[in-house]
């Protein structure tokens, strides 16, 4: 590989915190060499290679802690070449896969499996989670030393929270004394049971079962409660609520150590956008309030809030085209994950450093991995963004092997121009 | 979100009717005044018109309903279409098939009016997306049931000779209830007050800001009341905890001739049936002619599914 000059570039790197007109030099193992305002126009080499950035913006390849591959069971909803494709299309270089796949992972072999078709396949960083509990049942953990092992970045049973509290306090408990990430979906199975959208006036007026705001609050409660008896690294994956948010800053404010991540859907659509029974809007945890979507920016502001995940769920058209009670459930988004974040950026809520943290280096902290930062010496995992450029969202042009996004039609503002991952390019828009 | 959709296949949609919501005040008048014309058409010996005649309609019922599924046929047939009503139980929709397949097939039969019942919510309005015909949702899940609102105006018009300024009561399970549901947007717009009366646990959230009062107590919330309707208890709802007992249910919600008198005087009782005697309503209270006004539910629900269909039906 030729050593790569990327000039011109607005660098935004909050892992070091960057924020300079500059260049990057990519070295020939694919590694970042140097970064900062000297490197310019004037002092490269003649066999360089030279990428002039044309003063778009420049940051770390993005990870993105919460996505759905397919493999193994549901290929014809995605895998990995669809799902890379995807998310080098949004500037996304590293993704964490769940583990809710027929079989489910939540053994060695099949880590084996997910780890080698993953190398062989995907043209990104996969970190795949296993389940925390056997057949993601809430009654046996997992082998989590075992299975870290073997690659595993974290435990998660992605939809279903551990219901009963003693299997949960021993899987934290366990986890402390190894160390491991345990991630949990907060929601009460009884109180959400049948629900299908947040529980308010639109669940109503469409006689559609609600979810309340509670069934989320009750397990965040519950489980930093338990995480008092066992600090172990507990990562809450996708709040929606201002009721959980209130918890989460008073235990924050106490000193808990603890991380939270919310869906990007959640910072950008609210229950009024599922209007005529959009089964493409029907995602869990479920779009709220207006109000809970306030509280949830303000809560970034306020850093209650580590990370953005695109919570990208593939679902072909067949399990959508049903009533909405038994439509499935999800929506894709690995690939608008980026331009979505920015509108938060173009319409006043967030500055785009913190949107940019968390979705590079906030991430990689949780995950203890070695990405989201262009520092001297990591993987060159580069996206390059037109902050700007306007366009429309369509489902047929998006990369993914399924369309079930849920802002067809909607009008972006930026979008990625190219991706290095290990200093190679891999996605230009040009 | 402007987007301009060509997936759909069909010209000259027609128009349905999916729910209360999407009616104006004045298209709800409409058929309301149409089915005026056939109360007495079928009070007569000669019941059958041919204002159909020729069109085909499909009664598609995913849900066991007597009175509703053939008050459909035959008000179809009085006004002499072909109906054909649709056994969804043994059809291959409980082989796997979806809606939509369904759907696509009944719509290659030329139907003019499809008539829909099915336990989802929103059901009929993605059937209304896929085909080409009229589609009138007689009852989707627990979001509307528009012909039983409309029928029950029309009685309530028949006997009080208007809606306008009276106070309705509706008690019961309003949380599960499409009835109640499509009967809060109709009487509102007609111009009454009403009042639902339920326990905590079967009170939808929010339901205030579809335009009611609510209340937990009887006596306060059928004062001064000119109608009071009453909606089934369903037995599945003792095994989900929403309440103790049916006996306790009856005690504090079960109408008897003693609870009627927080109401006005001339008040009615109306039910959309079928009744649980015993435990909404005293057995006597809905035989009582002189306050019941459930016969002329049934009867008058013939007379707005006809005008229903007729205006509804592809001209």
């Amino acid at each position: 590989m030729k050593l790569k000059y990327l000039i011109n570039a607005k660098i935004i790197d909050p892992s070091q915190e960057l924020d300079i007109v500059g260049g990057l030099i990519i070295d020939e193992k694919g590694k970042i060499k140097a970064i900062g305002k000297e490197v310019n126009k004037s002092n490269i080499p003649s066999k360089a290679e030279v990428i002039d950035v044309e003063k778009n913006v420049l940051i770390p390849g993005l990870v993105d802690m919460k996505t759905f591959v397919g493999e193994p069971g549901y290929e014809y909803k995605e895998n990995f070449r669809t799902l890379s494709q995807a998310a080098l299309a949004g500037g996304v270089t590293s993704v964490v896969s769940m583990p809710n796949t027929k079989p489910v992972i939540d053994n060695v072999s099949m880590v084996d499996f997910i780890i080698r078709r993953g190398r062989d396949k995907a043209k990104i960083n996969i970190f795949p989670c296993a389940s925390l509990t056997k057949n993601m049942d809430g009654k046996s953990m997992t082998e989590f030393g075992l299975l870290s092992g073997k690659g595993i970045i974290g435990f998660t049973d992605v939809t279903r929270s551990v219901q009963n509290t003693e299997v949960m306090s021993r899987i934290m408990n366990y986890a402390l004394d190894i160390g491991v990430l345990v991630i949990q979906h907060s929601e009460d199975y009884e109180l959400a049971k049948n629900g299908l959208i947040h529980e308010g006036e639109i669940s109503t007026r469409l006689g559609l079962t609600g979810i309340p705001s509670i069934a989320e609050k009750i397990i965040v409660e519950r489980d930093l409660t338990l995480l008092e008896e066992y600090p172990c690294r507990y990562h809450i994956n996708q709040i929606s609520s201002r009721k959980s948010l209130e918890v989460i800053k008073k235990n924050k404010s106490n000193g808990k150590r603890f991380t939270v991540g919310v869906s990007v859907n959640n910072l950008s659509l609210n229950e009024n956008d599922i209007g005529d029974f959009k089964t493409f809007l029907k995602v869990s945890p479920p779009l709220r309030s207006e109000k809970d979507r306030m509280s949830l920016v303000n809560g970034i502001k306020e850093g209650l809030i580590d990370v953005i995940v695109s919570d990208h769920k593939p679902e072909d058209e067949e399990s959508k085209r049903l009533p909405f009670a038994q439509a499935a459930t999800g929506a894709v988004g690995v690939e608008t994950l980026l331009p979505l974040s920015l509108e938060l950026y173009h319409n006043g809520s967030l500055k785009l450093k913190r949107i940019i943290e968390m979705l590079t280096v906030n991430p990689s902290k949780i995950l203890k991995i070695k990405k989201g930062s262009l520092k001297k010496g990591f993987d060159a995992d580069i996206c390059i963004f037109d902050l700007n450029k306007p366009w429309v969202v369509k489902a047929n042009d998006l990369k993914s092997k399924s369309k079930n996004t849920a802002i067809e039609g909607r009008k972006m503002q930026g979008k990625v121009l190219m991706t290095f991952l290990n200093g190679e390019l891999v996605f230009n828009q040009k | 979100m402007a987007v301009i959709k060509t997936t759909s296949a069909i010209k000259n949609q027609p128009k349905h009717l999916l729910g209360i919501q999407n009616l104006s005040i004045q298209e709800a008048k409409n058929i309301l005044n149409e089915a005026k014309t056939f109360i007495k058409l079928n009070r007569s010996n000669s019941k059958k018109l041919d204002v159909l005649r020729g069109k085909t309609q499909i009664n598609l019922f995913f849900e066991p309903s007597t009175r509703t599924q053939s008050s459909f046929d035959l008000a179809g047939k009085r006004l002499g279409a072909d109906v054909m009503t649709m056994n969804v139980v043994n059809s291959s929709l409980k082989k796997g098939e979806t809606l939509i397949d369904t759907a696509m097939t009944l719509n290659a039969m030329h139907p003019d009016i499809i008539v829909i019942r099915h336990q989802d919510s929103g059901a009929p309005n993605l059937l209304s997306q896929k085909v080409n015909c009229a589609v009138i949702n007689a009852g989707d899940g627990r979001r509307e049931h528009p012909t039983q609102a409309l029928l029950d105006a029309l009685t309530i018009i028949d006997r009080k000779g208007k809606i306008e300024g009276l106070k309705i009561g509706i008690c019961g399970d309003i949380l599960h209830s499409r009835v109640a549901r499509s009967n809060i947007y109709l009487m509102n717009m007609l111009g009454a007050e009403v009042n639902v009366i339920a326990p905590k646990t079967l009170m939808p959230k929010s339901i205030e800001r579809l335009g009611a009062k609510s209340f937990t107590d009887m006596k306060k919330g059928l004062d001064s009341c000119d109608i009071v309707m009453m909606l089934r208890l369903q037995n599945e709802r003792m095994q989900g905890s929403f309440l103790p007992s049916k006996r306790e249910y009856y005690e504090y919600f079960g109408l008897t001739p003693e609870k009627l008198k927080y109401a006005n005087k001339d008040a009615l009782v109306m039910h959309p049936g079928p009744m649980n005697r015993g435990v909404e309503i005293d057995t006597k209270l809905a035989d009582n002619i002189n306050v019941s006004l459930v016969k002329e539910q049934v009867e008058l629900g013939v007379a707005i599914r006809m005008a229903c269909l007729k205006i509804y039906c592809k001209k």
